[in-house]
């Protein structure tokens, strides 16, 4: 087990140092002069070469790469060309937003995807079981800001019964929206993945032999069946967090929604490096470490796992 | 075989014992033909086409191909002619599908739009084809330093969002069709290189390698007579699903103004410049959405039924 463990995590470090290559490199290669747009038009030429001097982007890359390690091993993200904030104030004020929204999101995801699996393994071919494999294989293949604008329009406009946009005070109607628009795709999932296990445990002999000693529908449902089936849907659940906290760009772009991924897509439009890498950054490293951390979590619930080396399942 | 010639002339002669040979030959071919000519893949396509959403989803994508390939002679307007007396026209005999801000033709924006949607599901699914098996393959048939750094590099593209990353690749590379194709297609050759990798792993251990081994075939025969032909249904149905993964990723690029530009006529592209406008002209908003929808909706549910009879025993 702690060798497990041990493995896993001297596997992430690689790739923490390959993201901030990768990333440091595409920033390296954004073809705008940071100079440039730090300073207003009709600068003169020596201001910028004074500037360039200054935050160091006349010397070589992998000097300037040594720099932003040791930058960000201090955890200084760097400051924004545009709002000359530093950037770790920009996502601290953002952040939050995005990791009430993820959580509202995955609640809605669980509850909704886990009973629709459950009803569709459980009544296998009836009715309900149809509709719910339509509409999630309908519900992978929907734009996200798609059905964002159907929700707009449909419970925005025409009915009125809910915000179009904005966090407005922060009450929860705000959530309903944006929160069901970002968990479709998971909800889909998870509702697909319940339904698979669930079909798998539930044909196990002990399933019968809980039948056989006169245990009622739902005890064998819920206390042998879903308990059981549980471990692959956590799994995904937990990963999703991590996506979801990380994916949300269409969503909070379509609502206005004032997270990170809106922040992170403004920054990109103005072409303001230091806040697409920095958030990029936090972003994939909250990723990593979700999935870490769930694969921890699995090779404790799950002794098999260990023996494999675990997957990093793809999402 | 005729010891006698009595015999000889006798079978000869009975026209009814020939033409019992010839029946049991002809019943021995047909055998031959039925079961030990039948491969994996005649095999899955007999089980795919007895499924018929399968059938369905293959079916929709052979109409997005048609319409790709000839929608300058379906498309009753020039996607980007603008009429000016017809800006925002709702629905009707004479634009279908209504008309936009500028009073181009939906129905044949949407029609042309086929084209940048299959096209990029298309070419960077190649891409990401091209690098993964080769990289997969690498890995997988070698294993050793070369296995390890691959799939540490994988690792790294794992660790981004699919979003994320086709955002951050297109703002270093900047805006067009060939960019999408470099981004979409960059970012799925991992999932293909550990696909192929595995499935490779798994082959590499059956007798029928050892035996090519033993009769003394080459590594690059052993990799294309016997391990690709066998290691490639999972990445079949991966690539399938990954061409709607695909259509509707760049869909989003576009939609962000990162991917397709004006005025080529891009799903994504058309369902931005309908954002205004929700209010006014819902239509331009509804028909490239349910495109969008509808054309990857074909490849998963190609996908799946492929999935399905590539591997019975996973059918419920």
């Amino acid at each position: 087990m702690f060798y497990y463990i041990l493995k896993r995590i001297l596997q992430i470090i690689p790739v923490v140092i390959g993201i901030t290559i990768l990333l440091f490199v595409l920033m390296y290669v954004i073809p705008e002069d940071p100079a440039r747009l730090i300073l207003e038009k009709g600068a003169t030429p020596q201001a910028l070469q004074n500037l360039r001097e200054k935050m160091g982007i006349d010397k070589p890359v992998y000097v300037q790469y040594w720099r932003y390690v040791k930058q960000l091993s201090k955890g200084d993200l760097g400051t924004s060309y545009r709002y000359r904030r530093s950037v770790n104030s920009i996502l601290a004020e953002h952040y939050p937003n995005s990791i009430k929204l993820a959580f509202v999101a995955i609640i809605i995801e669980t509850i909704i995807g886990l009973l629709a699996g459950i009803i569709s393994a459980v009544r296998k071919y009836s009715f309900l079981d149809v509709l719910v494999t339509v509409s999630t294989t309908i519900l992978v293949c929907i734009p996200v800001y798609w059905l964002g604008m159907l929700l707009q329009i449909g419970f925005g406009l025409k009915l009125g019964w809910l915000p179009m946009s904005g966090m407005g005070d922060g009450s929860i109607r705000f959530y309903i929206l944006p929160a069901i628009t970002l968990a479709s795709v998971s909800t889909a999932f998870v509702a697909r993945i319940t339904r698979s296990t669930m079909l798998d445990v539930m044909s196990n002999d002990y399933i019968r032999t809980a039948y056989a000693k006169g245990l009622s529908n739902n005890s064998v449902i819920y206390k042998h069946g879903l308990k059981n089936a549980l471990i692959p849907v956590v799994t995904y659940i937990g990963i999703d967090l991590g996506t979801l906290m990380g994916g949300a760009i269409l969503t909070e772009t379509i609502f206005a929604w004032p997270g990170v991924g809106r922040t992170i897509y403004l920054a990109i439009l103005q072409r303001d490096a230091p806040v697409v890498i920095g958030g990029t950054i936090v972003l994939v490293l909250i990723f990593v470490f979700m999935n870490l951390f769930v694969d921890i979590i699995y090779a404790i619930l799950d002794p098999r796992i260990r023996l494999e080396g675990g997957g990093n399942i793809n999402v | 075989m005729y010891p006698f010639k009595d015999d000889k002339n006798k079978i000869q002669n009975d026209s009814n014992i020939n033409e019992i040979i010839d029946e049991s030959i002809l019943l021995e071919a047909e055998i031959e033909k039925k079961y030990s000519k039948s491969s994996l893949y005649k095999d899955a396509w007999k089980r795919l086409v007895r499924n018929k959403l399968a059938m369905v989803g293959l079916a929709i994508v052979i109409l997005m191909a048609v319409i790709a390939i000839f929608s300058p002679f379906i498309a009753p307007y020039n996607p980007i002619d603008r009429i000016k007396e017809a800006s925002q026209k709702g629905p009707s005999l004479q634009h279908w599908f209504g008309t936009d801000i500028l009073g181009r033709d939906i129905f044949s924006r949407v029609l042309y739009g086929t084209r940048i949607s299959m096209l990029v599901g298309v070419v960077a699914v190649a891409i990401s084809l091209a690098i993964g098996l080769f990289l997969g393959a690498l890995s997988g048939f070698f294993g050793g330093v070369s296995d390890a750094v691959i799939m540490r590099i994988a690792d790294i593209f794992f660790a981004f969002p699919y979003i994320l990353g086709a955002i951050v690749i297109m703002t270093v590379l900047g805006p067009g069709v060939l960019n999408v194709f470099i981004a979409i297609g960059i970012l799925g050759w991992a999932s293909v290189a550990r696909l192929f990798r595995s499935s490779i792993l798994s082959i590499k251990e059956k007798e029928y390698i050892e035996a090519a081994r033993a009769l003394g075939a080459s590594n690059s025969r052993i990799i294309i007579k016997h391990i690709f032909p066998n290691s490639f249904a999972p990445i079949i149905v991966y690539s399938t699903m990954n061409v709607g993964t695909a259509i509707i990723v760049e869909a989003a690029l576009s939609f962000l103004g990162l991917g397709v530009q004006p005025p080529t006529p891009s799903w994504g592209k058309m369902l931005s410049e309908s954002l205004g406008y929700i209010n006014t002209s819902p239509w331009m908003m509804f028909f490239p959405g349910i495109a969008i929808l509808i054309t990857c909706l074909g490849f998963v549910l190609l996908g799946d039924g492929l999935r399905d009879a590539f591997d019975p025993r996973l059918k419920r």
